[in-house]
């Protein structure tokens, strides 16, 4: 190419600025990634299939991922009534509420699973009116999933509340003129506009939540085959210095969350098409 | 089916959008409701469509009234400055929405329902888009998608919020005419808001010229433009020179310069008023008789039909005037020259303020 004809661009500093960007996510994320596969390769398929595959490893992935999918899908239901709420009415102390919403960001998880185990404790706040109905709050599954809940409400809420808020009430207006109800306006309308952030907001949340350790640890009561997450087995397996089946482990867990992560930006990519919004 | 309202009024706050507005629009008509942002005209049509609730008054369709009807059970046809296609639809189930929300009974058939869209589409003279998506299509394209799919559930009245108002000027002057020949096929009654005097004039029956909240004048183009009813319609339709005028012995003065306006009489006013609208100037080298003003030419702008032209008379008042390309040619002035200007076709009217 001669030089003439060499593009000029607006912006410079697009070589300078992307090889930083490459050089930075290979020695924060590519390079430990790839050292997870490495170490995994050092033992033999017999051991790696043994360590991945072992019962008290399978109970801890099905908790993992179930609670962490369970988590998502409440908050994708409750999450989405916060943001509706956020962005379609003002009343006072609006902007209070908006930031207690970030509180599940900047709270160090471990006082967050500390305070929740606190309350949803049998003899805590919430715990012993469960208690009375049969429930146990902390220590069971269903405290795995409290934890993650908390963990996963902002992702929802702050993927959704932007585009709630960007939506144009006229377009109710003309369904409203059109002859819709307020059902039929609602499903047809609104809710397929919401759908690729819900999704988003899901796919952030689930990510999330399959990782969460801190807060986890403090409610579930981490009892083998039950309550114990597959982060936590790594943990264990770490203490004893089982360090190749800890990573055996890992890259497992890393295999299953890519896909599903994948699976997610798939259906989110379709339903965004439509709208033509990329 | 007639539109009436009766007394209507709103407020905003502390804000008086409309007081005790009243207006009929004939089964058939195309009425136009002009005015400057502010002075409630979206108001009083939102309104009209249940959108928005007046404190005071009544909304009649065809002599009954709608309070008790929500806009969905209105039969309304609404269209929006902004278009609020959906976005996330094709062209085809943008039109077919209004069908497929009735309810079962009344509901048409799927075929029955693709039959109708497509012979909306083709009215529209649209039909090769019926499987895009909105944001594939250009600001002029959107509007008539949207006519179309107010028009899909056979609305008894139709109302236009701005039909035009974001668009190119090119297809707005199309679109204008496109919508009186349409009008014209369907008779269907229409009311459409505008803050373009030229639009208001060109494609509507009747003009409701309004102003904070209150009708100033109800009318067609002509009466509105040639006998406006008061100082405000006559500024706002097309530009307007003022000239205070001082009174002595029956006379009028601009400056030492008597002028004679058919149609004025003196009685014991020591001032008056005199509107001229920029073609009613003449404008020559030499005075043609003593009630001519002298003045200077600042701005000369000949692209157009008209040539406008900026003066400024010898009394320090500067004056709009539109002369035509022939006088214009004869003339032969160019900017700074001084001329003489005159009044033609002029009748005197006292306007209030």
């Amino acid at each position: 190419m001669s030089p003439k004809l060499k593009k000029t661009r607006v912006l410079p500093g697009f070589q300078l600025s992307l090889g930083y960007t490459i050089f930075y996510l290979s020695l924060l994320v590519l390079i430990p990634l790839s050292m997870l596969f490495f170490k995994t390769a050092t033992m033999g398929f017999p051991d790696f299939w043994e360590a991945v595959s072992s019962p008290r490893t399978l109970a801890a992935y099905r908790v993992s991922f179930s609670a962490a999918f369970i988590a998502a899908g409440i908050n994708v239901v409750f999450g989405f009534l916060v943001a509706w709420v956020l962005a379609r009415y003002s009343f006072p102390g609006k902007k209070i509420i908006d930031a207690f919403v970030d509180f599940p960001f900047a709270l160090p998880t471990a006082v967050a699973g500390i305070a929740l185990t606190t309350i949803y404790a049998p003899n805590g706040w919430v715990g012993q009116y469960l208690e009375k109905f049969g429930i146990q709050g902390a220590y069971s599954f269903l405290g795995i999933v409290i934890a993650l809940t908390f963990i996963g409400l902002p992702f929802i809420v702050r993927t959704v509340q932007p585009v709630l808020e960007d939506l144009d009430p006229e377009i109710e207006e003309a369904a409203a003129c059109l002859g819709a109800n307020q059902l039929q306006s609602f499903m047809k309308v609104i809710f397929p506009i919401l759908l690729p952030p819900l999704l988003t907001g899901f796919t952030l949340a689930f990510a999330r939540a399959i990782g969460e350790y801190g807060s986890v640890i403090f409610i579930a009561g981490n009892m083998p085959m039950k309550t114990e997450i597959a982060p936590l087995l790594i943990m264990t397996k770490l203490e004893q210095y089982d360090i190749a089946g800890a990573t055996a482990i890992a890259s497992v867990m890393l295999i299953f969350s890519f896909a599903l992560l994948a699976g997610t930006n798939f259906l989110q990519w379709l339903s965004s098409k439509r709208i033509g919004m990329e | 089916m007639s539109i009436e309202v009766k007394n209507i009024s709103k407020t905003f706050g502390n804000f008086k959008a409309l007081d005790n507005i009243s207006l009929k629009v004939e089964t058939g008509e195309l009425v136009a409701l002009l005015g400057p942002s502010g002075s409630g005209k979206t108001t009083l049509l939102r309104i009209i469509a249940g959108l928005e609730q007046a404190e005071e008054g009544q909304v009649l369709f065809s002599g009954q009234d709608a309070r008790e009807k929500k806009t969905k059970d209105r039969n309304v046809g609404f269209v929006f400055q902004h278009y609020a296609l959906f976005r996330h639809m094709t062209v085809f189930d943008n039109i077919a929405f209004g069908l497929r929300v009735k309810p079962r009974p009344e509901r048409p058939s799927a075929d029955q329902i693709k039959k109708k869209v497509f012979e909306l589409l083709k009215l529209i003279q649209l039909e090769w888009v019926a499987n895009r998506y909105p944001w594939q299509l250009s600001g002029g394209q959107r509007q008539r998608i949207a006519l179309a799919r107010a028009l899909a559930v056979e609305p008894r009245v139709l109302l236009l919020d701005e039909p035009f108002g974001s668009l190119d000027a090119q297809v707005r002057k199309e679109l204008r005419q496109w919508l009186r020949k349409f009008h014209d096929d369907l008779h269907i009654t229409s009311l459409f808001v505008t803050h373009d005097q030229e639009e208001a004039l060109e494609v509507a029956d009747r003009v409701v010229v309004m102003n904070k909240g209150k009708i100033e004048q109800i009318g067609t183009p002509d009466q509105v433009y040639h006998n406006p009813a008061n100082a405000f319609v006559l500024n706002f339709l097309g530009n307007v020179n003022l000239f205070h005028l001082r009174v002595e012995d029956g006379k009028a003065y601009v400056g030492d310069t008597a002028i004679e306006v058919p149609g004025f009489k003196a009685e014991n006013a020591k001032t008056a008023s005199l509107y001229v609208r920029p073609h009613q100037f003449e404008i020559s080298r030499q005075p043609k008789n003593k009630s001519f003003l002298k003045a200077t030419v600042k701005f000369i702008n000949p692209a157009g039909s008209m040539v406008k032209l900026d003066l400024v008379t010898e009394v320090g008042s500067s004056v709009q005037a539109e002369i035509t390309q022939e006088e214009f040619g004869a003339l032969r002035i160019s900017r700074g020259d001084p001329v003489f200007v005159g009044l033609k076709n002029i009748t005197y009217s006292e306007y209030e303020i």
